[in-house]
């Protein structure tokens, strides 16, 4: 039953860190700069999250052409940015990245490049 | 009166369809991510039943992920808490931003927005939070969201330890990507401003800097310094742009 202690373990940690502050709510004043700041944080904590599991997909930095991550991530980039779909970025982004993997699977099973 | 006819026009039931609705792309984002999840777990030591808890009651993909990861490795149970809590602590950010929005709340309400706050619910509401009209029913377009986005990741979960379990070689087919280009269409949209833009790409290069740090702390390490760098441009970019212009 030890997963089920972690489970519980994951479950409260994971809760107190969402809740304690609305808990507080009512006696918490945030300063203006405090809020200006907050702003920048969504976009840069999924790029934190977001790009060491494009470029260092092993632990060890990829940037090659060859990296079907990095392939994939770019065309997502390009399609949001692009139609600001987000259905559309994250379907094409993956059929990108698939054909991206699938094609380099095939380069590698060819003879003439070992 | 117009409060009036704004409580007509946006009933709790309208409010919490409208979220269910706009979450509805980062839903299908995150589909191949629980059923990878669910997938990998069997293998890494988890059994049927505490896979499924992990989803109901933790419900934070990221570090589920890493938590399957460590417990594969042979991680001991203090060192994937500890982990956890440093991959999560980014929602205290979050709750942080919903602060001024909840403060007339009621207990219940608050317990129900912290438990089922993600990353995904948190970047649709805030826009509904935001918005100048004085609805008092926002909170429930924020229920909208969050519950799809939860019964959705417990489906996806279920689904991966049972179907998942037919496909050979799940692992490999990378799945997970699904979550680097559903967060990538979230990114992209805050790109608009300089500091914004520079903010994000400190972020992503101390990231990588600080990938080696133990206990993923290079996240909350580049989400620091990425917030700084924001900031920081921001304060340079207002004053120098007034006398040259």
């Amino acid at each position: 039953m030890t997963d089920w202690l972690l489970v519980a373990a994951m479950a409260l940690v994971t809760f107190s860190i969402r809740y304690v502050l609305l808990a507080f709510s009512g006696r918490i004043r945030l300063s203006p700069t405090l809020v200006r700041a907050l702003g920048y944080v969504p976009p840069v904590v999924l790029t934190a999250i977001v790009v060491p599991a494009v470029v260092l997909p092993a632990g060890d930095l990829w940037l090659g052409w060859q990296n079907a991550r990095l392939v994939g991530a770019i065309a997502s980039m390009v399609l949001a940015l692009w139609r600001k779909n987000l259905l559309l970025t994250i379907a094409g982004g993956m059929a990108v990245f698939w054909g991206w993997q699938w094609l380099m699977a095939w380069l590698v099973a060819q003879p003439f490049l070992g | 009166m117009a409060t009036a006819s704004d409580l007509e026009m946006r009933s709790p039931r309208r409010e919490a369809l409208a979220g269910a609705r706009d979450i509805i792309p980062l839903v299908v984002g995150a589909i191949p991510f629980g059923i990878i999840f669910g997938t990998l777990a069997q293998g890494s030591g988890l059994s049927f039943g505490a896979t499924l808890g992990m989803s109901a009651f933790v419900f934070a993909g990221s570090s589920q992920f890493i938590a399957l990861g460590l417990l594969a490795a042979g991680s001991t149970l203090p060192l994937i808490v500890l982990t956890t809590v440093v991959v999560n602590l980014r929602h205290m950010l979050y709750a942080a931003s919903l602060l001024p929005y909840v403060q007339e709340a009621s207990q219940r309400w608050k317990a129900v927005i912290g438990f089922l706050l993600t990353d995904e619910t948190f970047v649709v509401t805030i826009r509904r939070y935001m918005q100048p009209d004085p609805s008092p029913h926002k909170h429930w377009y924020y229920l909208g969201a969050a519950v799809t986005m939860y019964g959705n990741w417990i489906l996806c979960t279920w689904l991966g330890l049972t179907v998942g379990q037919l496909i050979p070689n799940a692992a490999a087919w990378g799945l997970d990507f699904a979550m680097v280009a559903t967060f990538i269409g979230m990114i992209m949209p805050y790109a608009t401003t300089r500091p914004m833009v520079g903010a994000i790409a400190v972020a992503g290069l101390v990231a990588v800097l600080a990938n080696g740090l133990p206990h993923k702390l290079g996240l909350m390490v580049a989400a620091i310094a990425g917030v700084a760098a924001g900031f920081w441009l921001e304060t340079q970019l207002i004053p120098r742009s007034k006398p040259r212009e």
